[in-house]
């Protein structure tokens, strides 16, 4: 048994060493038939040898034509090649049964769920994060954004920015954990409890409370000003109505009467109809004066007047007229009629009014009242004048206004409306005064002359038409211009000037400041070449289109005042054939559209030329006017030295050489350039780039206060 | 009755007390005063020579330190004390009303890298080349006591730079990652990093307090969120950036001093474009520091000069020099906006006026009004020549003056070559890069 299990052994040895010699896709064999197999092998061996002699590594098929008990897992392969092996088919040659049905769904469900897709790099997870985290930032700091732009926008920072108010703890917070303990203490503080006397919260009684709630400072200050207002008024009234009753003439005194009875009426039918309840008062009013006026001894013909006519009733016709209506007069009083009587008003009328007219101008609230000052007032007043005389379209004759009523003190009436009217005016204009600036510019702007403005516009095509003739000869010049131009704008972009002009040479004394800035105006070292050359390059470029010089000479015939006045023959070169010339014109016609629709709203060479003007009259020598008001005669305001005396003092300058640019329509030569002035005036470069600086701020305003500039002497600075 | 009388406002002549000048009627009608405004150019004109004359920025020298002084602090509670770290591993505490040393601690062997206040006060923290991070009191210790940290935090690598946040007990540390530490834990938080170069410094944003900003050898800076844990945006420039500064006012503004002599103040939000070059320095910028306002920001360079440069300026309006200061290594607006303290080579602390010719100490009214009136003056005609050609006078050493000049020819060499390149190539084929853009290299999302 042993001897035969060790050749088992030993067979099996010897069969795992020939399998590791075989090549793997080599069929197994039973290991009884070695003899014949042996041959077989071999010969396969040579087959394959052979086979493998072309380079390419055939995959051969095994083939199983017995069964057998050991099956190599090398020999697996997939019999009809080409076609995959589905799981699905494994499991056909079992007999279908529900339960393999539900896996087989299953399977297929798998099947159709696509694949998930491979994880990112995690690189790019990172990434997207970042991306992400990024965005997310960013969105966050540009909540700043509003905050820095105030800051930097800012005229004025004044650091801290948001400072605390220092405020005071009131006492009771700081004693809020102390009580009363000892006896005297409470026995205090009960009598202050008594005493209504707020102990905790507030240390203020209630009637402080209110009075301090009652009016601010400036509500104080307004409501002083009113009642001063109101004072002022009131003693105007009383003096006006002291002047009035001293008026002796009766006649005035009756028309007064007579003009107030109808306007008394007059109210009451208004109020009548608006409102009954009030007219019922009024009502009870009037019986009331009618019964005083019955119980005096008026219109009983007692008086002195009434005696003397009724003498003179006899022979005078008047006077029996005039009895008659007193006597009917008498008797409408004594009736019991209710008819307004006037004589109440004889006495109390005026002041009444007054009474009445001053606190209605009290009630109107003067919103800029500016304080107890009294010359501030008057200052106000004069302000508001000046005001009324700025803005004539909302006040169509302001000035007679003000003449109307400065004279109306003498006129009885109407005056106090007048006033009041004023008053009333001058509140509404300060409130529209805002928009009303505005609209001023607007309103003072002259209506355009089309006529002129079509001649204008002729100019300027010609000229546009000149630029575009010599802008086709210098076309080779453009792109080396793009470039300069190129160069002028970088440095001046990009690199600005050193805000420090460093030297190895200290400057400590004034003395050695003064040198340097006598030597600053002249240096130009320090400025790059480039920016000079891009200045040189400007300048050139800048007289190329403005003055071109072929036609220069034509323009020079053609006067600006008969440019102005008589259509301008179209500049025409015979050289130029006619159809040509047609179709320039057209273009021509374009431009002109063209330009008419840009410049639509401003006249830029009317603009130019009014300017031109200005500085033309600006450069013409003056007389000299030697004149000594009062120095041999009269003297005084308003007085005017004799035109002898006048002529005989003139001294006249003799015209200067004619201005250069007296033919050229658009050029300005300023021809007064002071070379030492101009050592202490701002450069052309500088105020291009500081343009806007000078603009904000006007060099003509001066700092100083009105103390620094009384105070400090100018050598004390 | 009224009566009417001719009376006048008593304001207009009398004097509110006896001690002020009389006051003198004057006509204000421009046309009576022809010459107002020349007597203002002239005064303008004084104005600027006296502030020319009184131009003395250096105030102190805080010697002690033993060799160079590597970094500087400010206290956030204290304007006059001030902590400096020196490239022997000592700390001193400085008081700037005195001008002496109060307080001496041998914190590292090896360089103090870095250091820092505690947003309270009431401790500062300080890292080594013995890849340490110690936390020290504020106040010395008491008698008999020995010095020594509150906490030591012993790293693995080197810490280069260090920085606290501002509202929390958080603080930051750079080295070969950015690390963000809980003051209470001897490990970070989180670390961070962007690519393998080591970090140079790295800043809290004391607005937005979760943002951070930091610097690399290899030529970038990386902006990182603190509450997210990931950096958020790269921006890689020409040569490298040795610290950036963030604006105190602005949150998304930040300065970032370059080794090619430039400072770059960028826009958190666009970093592909810098909204500012300033350039002036003639060496490496070493350090930037930012006023309190936000306005300015002064910068501190290998050229043995310190520069205050407006923000929205490429030039610099102040230059400080003196003869015996070296490579000024670590610079510092003190935080009332005053002065400007700079650590150098050669072992001092400095301390400079912001503003050169400002007189210190109190100011009667008067003279501050007289301040002022000159401040407007000046303002008003800043742009007329003289004035303007006396307020630009610096004087400078001659080695930088040389270095300007020579590095003008060589920009201005550099410049037309480019010109010329242009004017020789086919239109549109080479075009112009302009200066901003020319320095950044690329950003990385």
């Amino acid at each position: 048994m042993s001897a035969a299990r060790a050749a088992e052994s030993l067979l099996a040895l010897s069969q795992q060493e020939e399998l590791e010699d075989l090549p793997k896709d080599y069929p197994l064999s039973p290991s009884e038939d070695e003899g014949d197999i042996d041959e077989e092998r071999k010969h396969q061996k040579l087959l394959e040898a052979i086979s493998s002699l072309d380079g390419k590594n055939r995959c051969k098929l095994a083939e199983r034509s017995e069964a057998s008990l050991k099956v190599s897992e090398f020999n697996v392969t997939s019999e009809g090649s080409g076609e995959k092996l589905v799981l699905s088919d494994l499991l056909r040659p079992v007999k279908t049964s529900s339960s393999l049905a539900a896996v087989k769904k299953q399977l297929n469900r798998v099947k159709s769920k696509k694949t998930v897709e491979l994880p990112l790099n995690k690189e790019e997870v990172e990434q997207i994060h970042r991306e992400v985290a990024f965005n997310k930032t960013s969105q966050a700091l540009s909540k700043w954004d509003a905050v820095v732009l105030k800051n930097r926008q800012a005229e004025q920072l004044v650091f801290p920015l948001n400072k605390e108010q220092s405020a005071f703890a009131p006492i009771e917070h700081v004693l809020s954990s102390w009580k009363a303990r000892t006896p005297l203490e409470q026995e205090i503080f009960n009598l202050l409890h008594k005493n209504k006397q707020p102990v905790t919260d507030p240390l203020l009684t209630p009637v402080e409370k209110a009075s301090l709630k009652a009016m601010s400072l400036e509500e104080a200050k307004m409501r002083r000003a009113e009642l001063q207002r109101a004072r002022a008024l009131q003693s105007y009234y009383e003096a006006r109505a002291r002047r009035e009753k001293k008026i002796k003439s009766k006649k005035y005194h009756k028309v007064l009467k007579k003009g107030k009875a109808k306007r008394a009426l007059k109210e009451f039918e208004k109020l009548q109809k608006d409102n009954p309840t009030a007219a019922l008062e009024e009502l009870e009013k009037i019986e009331k004066a009618r019964m005083m006026e019955r119980m005096s001894l008026k219109h009983q013909n007692s008086g002195k007047w009434a005696k003397s006519k009724a003498i003179m009733a006899k022979y005078d016709l008047e006077a029996r007229q005039a009895m008659q209506e007193q006597l009917a007069r008498n008797k409408e009083l004594t009736q019991k009629l209710q008819v307004a009587s006037e004589s109440e008003e004889e006495e109390g009328g005026v002041e009444e009014e007054g009474e009445l007219l001053v606190p209605e101008s009290v009630n109107e609230i003067q919103m800029d009242a500016d304080g107890p000052n009294p010359w501030m007032l008057r200052n106000h007043s004069i302000s508001t004048k000046e005001a009324e005389i700025k803005y004539p379209v909302q006040l169509p004759e302001p000035v007679a206004h003000e003449t109307s009523g400065s004279e109306g003190e003498e006129r009885p009436g109407a005056e106090e409306e007048i006033l009041l009217n004023e008053f009333e005016e001058r509140r509404s204009l300060r409130k529209k005064s805002g928009p009303n600036q505005d609209t001023e510019p607007v309103s003072r702007q002259e209506p355009k002359d089309s006529s002129s403005q079509e001649v204008l516009s002729e100019l300027r095509v010609l000229s546009q038409k000149l630029n575009k003739e010599n802008q086709s000869g210098k076309q080779k010049l453009s792109s080396a211009r793009t470039v300069r131009a190129v160069q002028r704008k970088d440095p001046t972009e990009e690199e600005e000037e050193p805000l420090l002009l460093q030297r190895p040479e200290r400057a400590q004394t004034v003395n050695e400041l003064e040198e340097l800035g006598k030597e600053g105006c002249f240096q130009n070292k320090d400025v790059p070449r480039s920016v000079l050359e891009g200045q040189k390059l400007e300048r050139s470029t800048n007289n190329e289109p403005g003055a071109p010089k072929e036609k220069k000479k034509k323009e020079q015939m053609i006067d600006l005042q008969n440019l102005l006045t008589t259509k301008s023959p179209s500049v025409k070169s015979l050289a130029v054939p006619t159809t040509i010339e047609e179709l320039e014109d057209e273009e021509e016609r374009d431009q002109k559209q063209m330009i008419k629709e840009a410049f639509a709203g401003d006249d830029v060479i009317r603009d130019f030329l009014k300017e031109k003007r200005e500085a033309v009259e600006a450069s013409k020598p003056k007389d000299v006017d030697l004149t000594l008001p009062g120095w041999g005669e009269w003297g005084g305001v308003g007085l005017k030295p004799s035109a002898k005396k006048r002529r005989r003092f003139l001294i006249k300058t003799p015209e200067g050489p004619p201005r250069k640019d007296k033919n050229l329509p658009n050029v300005i030569i300023n021809e007064k350039r002071n070379i030492h002035a101009a050592a202490h005036q701002v450069r052309k470069t500088e105020t291009l780039c500081c343009l806007a600086l000078l603009l904000g701020r006007n060099i003509l305003v001066l700092y100083g206060t009105g103390a620094s500039l009384s105070i400090y002497p100018p050598s004390a600075i | 009755m009224k009566v009417k009388m001719l009376s006048r406002n008593p304001d207009n002549y009398v004097r509110e007390t006896k001690l002020d000048l009389q006051i003198v009627p004057r006509n204000y009608d421009p046309t009576l005063h022809p010459f107002e405004v020349p007597r203002e150019y002239v005064r303008a004109l004084n104005a600027t020579k006296l502030e020319r004359v009184f131009a003395k920025p250096f105030l102190a020298s805080l010697d002690g330190h033993r060799d160079g002084v590597n970094c500087l602090a400010k206290h956030p509670k204290s304007l006059a004390t001030v902590l400096s770290g020196a490239c022997d591993g000592e700390v001193r505490i400085w008081n700037l009303t005195k001008r002496k040393c109060i307080r001496t601690i041998q914190a590292h062997e090896g360089f103090v890298r870095g250091i820092c206040t505690r947003f309270c006060g009431t401790s500062f923290f300080t890292v080594g080349d013995d890849k340490t991070v110690k936390q020290w009191k504020m106040d010395g210790p008491g008698y008999g006591e020995e010095e020594e940290p509150l906490h030591t935090i012993l790293g693995k690598t080197v810490y280069t730079g260090i920085d606290h946040h501002w509202k929390e007990a958080v603080f930051a540390t750079c080295g070969q990652q950015v690390d963000i530490w809980d003051e209470q834990r001897t490990s970070p938080v989180c670390s961070m990093t962007w690519g393998l170069d080591s970090i140079s410094s790295v800043k809290f944003n004391p607005i937005e307090t979760f943002l951070l900003g930091s610097c690399a050898s290899d030529r970038n800076i990386v902006l990182y969120d603190m509450r997210q844990a990931t950096p958020l945006k790269k921006v890689i420039l020409d040569m490298r950036t040795n610290t950036i500064c963030w604006n105190p006012m602005e949150a998304f503004i930040f300065t970032a001093a370059n080794e090619d002599y430039n400072l770059y103040t960028f826009d958190m939000r666009a970093l592909d474009t810098p909204v500012m070059v300033h350039m002036d320095h003639v060496s490496a910028v070493l350090d930037v520091d930012y006023s309190p306002t936000g306005k300015e920001f002064v910068s501190a360079s290998f050229d043995k000069s310190i520069r205050i440069f407006p923000l929205d300026k490429s030039r610099s309006r102040e230059v400080y020099h003196t003869k015996r200061m070296q490579h000024v290594i670590c610079v510092k607006w003190t935080s009332d906006s005053k002065y400007i303290m700079c650590g150098s080579d050669e072992m001092n602390i400095r301390l400079w006026k912001a503003n050169a010719s400002e007189k210190l100490g109190v100011l009667t009214s008067r003279e501050k009004a007289a301040n002022d009136y000159n401040q407007k003056l000046k303002e008003k005609f800043q742009h007329h020549p003289q004035i303007k050609r006396i307020a630009r006078h610096r004087h400078l050493p001659k080695s930088i003056y040389s270095q300007i000049q020579e590095q003008r020819i060589m920009k201005e060499a550099r410049r037309r070559k480019e010109v010329n390149r242009l004017k020789h190539s086919k239109p549109g084929s080479v075009s112009i890069v302009s200066e901003k853009k020319k320095h950044v290299v690329a950003v990385v999302k």
